[in-house]
């Protein structure tokens, strides 16, 4: 194993590490606001994943200003792209989330869904 | 270019505007909005497949006309038309042998949103069909996630919110496997277009270069779809969200949602990663492995289930493993074993859940197993229905199911040293199948006391209490025995729509 890469894409390194967290989070936590958490530092790991792929060391945002038209003056423009596209998915996912979270809070008075789930078996519904 | 060429993109505009126009339309209007748009994009993509079917050769539609490397594209071939048309034809079937139990079990003022959600899910499957764009089929894959959410929630009870929340939750988790592996691909090739990723990885697969990431990726991706197409030991939500939820809902998640998602993920073995690469990558191994596992556990659940609806919806698990293990024996014929499958599967599973309803019907609207003693006698369509359902999955000649299994019979011999496994695994599914098929089956056969029927105040249902129901019965039986009896020429659009997709 070569680990000197791993230093020179430290960000890279961090930006799995979140995205771990998250995961293991949405899939291991009971409560469900934790969950909803998880989730979204799952999906905030994947933009610092975009973007640090787009960044090119020592360019700017490629908004022209000053008239240079160059594109060497500027960073990769897709992967900000992307990042705004999942933020937008990532945003109404998570509103849908928290609404289904409600309404269970509301019949069941509790956020942990192993509890809710044992609740309906004694329902027999 | 001609007219017709349009139309893929016209259908996904249709199928995407008529979502919010339901919104503000009666219920009632909202239904007839659905079945026309429904109807109107099956004739759509009948006319594309006709004309693809003519040139012989698949066509990329360019969106805004903005040339390959940066713009959106649209991809129609064979495969992706007739996956379209096919799936237009069962979720109409389902929408109209599902319209009863709609109007029983959703609220009135919440009708039209239902609507506004199937209209959207049609809008993200013929999207995921047709796209050559993997962000964009990343976007779809959500839309068609909340929207078979919705599906799912609209009917108001405990139980099918926690499905819900279940299903969201696990969906989540693949989706976030998918879009990490989907980075990763992007961050490799430098490239969305699937066409062009094929290319750099090409490349990269014979320069040897990134071989690790490229791996990652490809696993990734295979574990986060196999996850929200309910791969065995991902389906812990699937039978709450199918058992529990409205006809119409279950029945199009089972068939068509689910499918979805596997027909994106062969879409991208063939067009982005290459079938080579992944043949090489034993990525296809673990599929191949988890499919056998999914077959046998998903069909000894269904034993053990008294739950009719629930019966059916592990019996999907069976089924989705039946998909993946021929995916993983890695042979073109194993492919279109396994594309094939998709749409009897489909065909089948839905006439199953319809057909079960139309048996409950007649049994107080009650789905415990020992209330359908003799259902098959009051609700005589449904039952023949039922049993044609069962043979089809037993895998009887003349239906659908028996061709799907010769076709994994043939895959399994040709395939080397997983022949052994395969043969065995699908002997070993075939017999649990028929166990619990069978059993329903004589279970609806066996007359019940006349005191019993008095006592639980059950009726008898005609086709005419029920037209609907009865036409989508009569259509899917149709289908079946269709898509059994005329398996050649289905079989050889499938190997052509896949030569096509190399």
């Amino acid at each position: 194993m070569d680990f000197a890469n791993l230093m020179n894409n430290y960000e890279e390194a961090v930006a799995m590490i979140l995205f771990g967290i998250g995961f293991s989070n949405l899939l291991l936590q009971k409560n469900l606001i934790k969950k909803i958490i998880g989730f979204n530092i799952m999906d905030t790991a994947m933009y610092l994943f975009l973007a640090l792929k787009g960044y090119i060391a020592g360019r700017k945002a490629p908004i022209v200003v000053d008239g240079i038209q160059s594109v060497e003056a500027y960073i990769n423009p897709i992967p900000s792209g992307l990042v705004l596209t999942g933020i937008v998915v990532s945003v109404s996912v998570t509103a849908l989330m928290l609404s289904l979270t409600v309404r269970l809070y509301r019949r069941y008075h509790t956020l942990d869904l192993d509890k809710i789930t044992t609740q309906l078996k004694k329902e027999g519904l | 270019m001609a007219f017709v060429q349009n139309l893929p993109f016209i259908s996904i505009l249709l199928s995407l505007f008529a979502g919010p126009l339901s919104s503000i339309l009666s219920g009632k209007k909202a239904k007839w909005v659905n079945l026309a748009v429904i109807g109107a994009v099956g004739a759509m993509s009948a006319a594309v497949l006709a004309f693809v079917l003519s040139t012989g050769e698949p066509y990329v539609y360019m969106m805004g006309h903005f040339p390959a490397p940066w713009g959106n594209e649209i991809r129609v071939g064979v495969l992706e038309a007739s996956m379209a048309v096919f799936f237009c034809v069962i979720m109409f079937l389902c929408m109209i042998g599902g319209s009863r139990e709609r109007e029983l079990e959703i609220e009135e003022s919440k009708m039209n949103l239902y609507y506004v959600m199937v209209n959207l899910l049609l809008c993200s499957l013929l999207a995921l069909i047709y796209t050559n764009d993997l962000f964009t089929a990343y976007v779809f894959v959500e839309i068609n996630t909340i929207a078979a959410c919705g599906l799912i929630m609209i009917r108001q009870n405990g139980r099918t919110i926690e499905a819900a929340t279940r299903y969201m939750i696990m969906s989540l988790l693949g989706s976030g496997l998918f879009l990490l592996g989907l980075c990763f691909l992007y961050d490799l090739t430098g490239h969305l277009l699937m066409s062009n990723i094929q290319e750099s990885v090409r490349v990269l697969k014979q320069t040897g270069e990134y071989h690790v990431p490229l791996l990652v990726s490809i696993c990734l991706i295979s574990v986060g779809l196999a996850i929200k197409s309910a791969l065995y030991p991902f389906h812990a939500w699937l039978p709450d969200a199918y058992g529990y939820s409205t006809l119409s809902s279950a029945a199009i998640l089972s068939s068509l949602v689910s499918k979805g998602y596997v027909f994106l993920l062969v879409k991208i073995f063939y067009r982005v990663v290459g079938f080579d690469v992944i043949m090489d990558s034993k990525v296809i191994n673990v599929l191949f492995v988890f499919g056998i596992i999914g077959m046998i556990m998903g069909s000894v659940a269904a034993i053990k289930e008294n739950n009719i609806r629930r019966m059916i919806a592990f019996s999907s698990v069976a089924q989705i493993g039946y998909i993946y293990m021929g995916l993983g024996l890695g042979s073109q014929i194993g492919s279109i074993a396994s594309v094939y499958h998709i749409v009897a599967h489909a065909a089948t599973k839905s006439l199953l859940f319809v057909a079960a309803s139309g048996l409950t019907q007649a049994s107080g609207d009650s789905t415990d197993f020992f209330d359908l003693t003799g259902a098959g006698f009051r609700n005589k369509l449904a039952g023949i229905a039922f049993t044609v359902g069962s043979l089809s999955m037993v895998g009887f000649p003349m239906f659908s199911g028996f061709t799907s299994k010769l076709l994994f019979a043939q895959a399994g011999v040709e395939s080397g040293n997983k022949m052994l496994l395969t043969l065995v695994a699908l002997a070993l599914s075939t017999i649990l199948n028929a166990v619990y098929f069978m059993k329903t089956v004589i279970r609806i056969y066996t007359p019940e006391k006349k005191k019993v029927l008095v006592q639980k105040d059950f009726h008898s249902v005609t086709m005419a209490d029920q037209p609907a129901k009865s036409a989508a019965l009569v259509c899917f039986i149709v289908l079946n025995l269709f898509l059994g009896l005329w398996s050649e020429p289905m079989v050889r659009l499938f190997g052509d729509g896949l030569a096509m997709f190399a």
